[in-house]
C-alpha cells in the first residue's frame, strides 16, 4: 500500500472543482455566523456544526478524502469531538465549583445574571457545535474510507 | 392553505419513497421530503426546527445515504425477481384501523389554543422570564441551552458516543496491512450498477 489507491469518485471537472472550492469559505463563515448568532436568530450549535461539517464534506467530495484528511487530520477531529463535550460539562463543573448547581449559568457572573446566562449559553453552544462538526466529519470519513 | 398543500406533497413524497425501486431515487426523494418538512416548519414559524431539518435531513443525511449506496449498490434485494409482492390484507386492515384511530384522536389535540395545558403551565414561565429579552431573544436557544441544559448536554454526549462507536467499528488502523484489508466477510461488496 505504498502508492495511494485510485479514487474513482474524485471529481475532475474543473468548473465543479473551482466552484465548490470557491463556496467553501462562504459556508464556513455562515457556519460561524449561525454558531455565534444562535442566541439572537434561528440556529445554534447543532445547526452550525452540521454546516461546518458540510464544508469539510464538500471539500472531500471534490478533492478526495485523502487530501481532505491531510487538511484536517482525524487525530484532530477525534479530539475536538471529545473537547466539545468537555467544554459543555466544564461549564457545569465551573458553576459547581463556584458554589451553585450544575450548569447554573448565573454563577458565572453573579452581579449580572442576564449577562452570565448569555455567556453560559454561548459556551455550551460552542461545545455542541464543536462536537457535532467533528462527529459529522468523522462519520463521513469512515464511510468514505470503506 | 400553503400548509395543507405542503402536507399533501409530503404524503405523496413519502409514498414515492416507499414505492420507488431505485435506491438512489429513494434517497433523493428523502431529501425532497426533508425539504418539504422544513418548509412546513417555516410555515408554522418554527424556524429553528426548519433550519435543523434542512441542514440535517436534506443535507447531511442525504450525503451519508448516498455514501452508503456507493458501498452497497443501488437496487433493493430481489427487486428483479418479485416486482409486486401480494397484498397482505391483515396488515392493510391493521394500518387502516390505526390510521382512523389516529385521525380521530387528532380532533382532541388543541392546536394553537392559547388555553391549552401546554401553554398555561411552564411555557408561560419560560417565555416571560427575564433572560428572554435583549440578551438572548431566541426563546428556543434559551430553552435548549439554559432551561433544558442537562438534556442538551447529554444529547451532545450521545452524538459523541455515536462518533466513538463508529470509529471503533469502522476505522482501520494505519500500518497494519491485515486490518487495512479487513477480513473477507467485512469487505464492501463489488459495486453493482443498476
Amino acid at each position: 500500500m505504498n502508492e495511494p489507491r485510485p479514487r474513482p469518485h474524485v471529481v475532475e471537472n474543473v468548473v465543479l472543482t473551482k466552484l465548490a472550492t470557491l463556496l467553501i469559505p462562504f459556508i464556513l463563515i455562515y457556519g460561524v455566523y449561525v454558531q455565534v448568532h444562535g442566541d439572537f436568530g434561528p440556529g445554534g450549535g447543532f445547526q452550525a456544526g452540521v454546516i461546518l461539517a458540510s464544508a469539510y464534506i464538500l471539500y472531500a467530495l471534490v478533492h478526495g478524502v485523502d487530501h481532505a484528511q491531510r487538511m484536517l487530520p482525524r487525530a484532530i477531529t477525534d479530539r475536538t469531538a471529545a473537547l466539545g463535550v468537555v467544554i459543555y460539562a466544564g461549564v457545569g463543573v465551573v458553576t459547581l465549583l463556584k458554589g451553585g448547581y450544575f450548569l447554573d449559568y448565573d454563577l458565572l457572573d453573579p452581579e449580572h445574571t442576564q449577562h452570565a446566562q448569555e455567556w453560559g449559553m454561548f459556551l455550551v453552544e460552542s461545545g455542541v457545535g464543536l462536537t457535532v462538526a467533528s462527529v459529522m466529519a468523522t462519520i463521513f470519513n469512515e464511510i468514505a474510507e470503506q | 392553505m400553503i400548509g395543507d398543500a405542503l402536507l399533501v406533497l409530503i404524503v405523496i413524497t413519502a409514498c414515492a419513497v416507499v414505492r420507488v425501486k431505485n435506491l438512489f431515487a429513494a434517497t433523493v426523494l428523502l431529501g425532497v421530503y426533508s425539504l418539504l418538512m422544513a418548509l412546513t416548519w417555516t410555515n408554522m414559524d418554527a424556524y429553528d426546527v426548519a433550519f435543523t431539518e434542512a441542514a440535517v435531513g436534506a443535507g447531511i443525511s442525504t450525503i451519508l445515504l448516498v455514501g452508503a449506496l456507493i458501498l452497497t449498490g443501488n437496487r433493493t434485494e430481489g427487486s428483479r425477481e418479485k416486482e409486486r409482492p401480494g397484498v397482505n390484507w391483515f396488515a392493510l386492515l391493521a394500518v387502516t384501523l390505526l390510521g382512523i384511530a389516529l385521525a380521530y384522536g387528532v380532533h382532541d389535540v388543541p392546536f394553537g389554543d392559547p388555553t391549552a395545558p401546554t401553554y398555561t403551565g411552564v411555557a408561560r414561565y419560560y417565555t416571560q422570564e427575564p433572560i428572554v429579552d435583549a440578551h438572548v431573544p431566541n426563546m428556543v436557544t434559551v430553552t435548549l441551552a439554559s432551561y433544558r441544559g442537562y438534556d442538551t448536554m447529554f444529547e451532545t454526549a450521545v452524538i459523541f458516543t455515536a462518533g466513538a462507536g463508529l470509529i471503533l467499528l469502522l476505522r482501520r488502523e494505519e500500518g497494519s496491512d491485515s486490518a487495512l484489508e479487513g477480513p473477507p466477510g467485512l469487505q464492501a461488496p463489488p459495486r453493482r450498477d443498476a
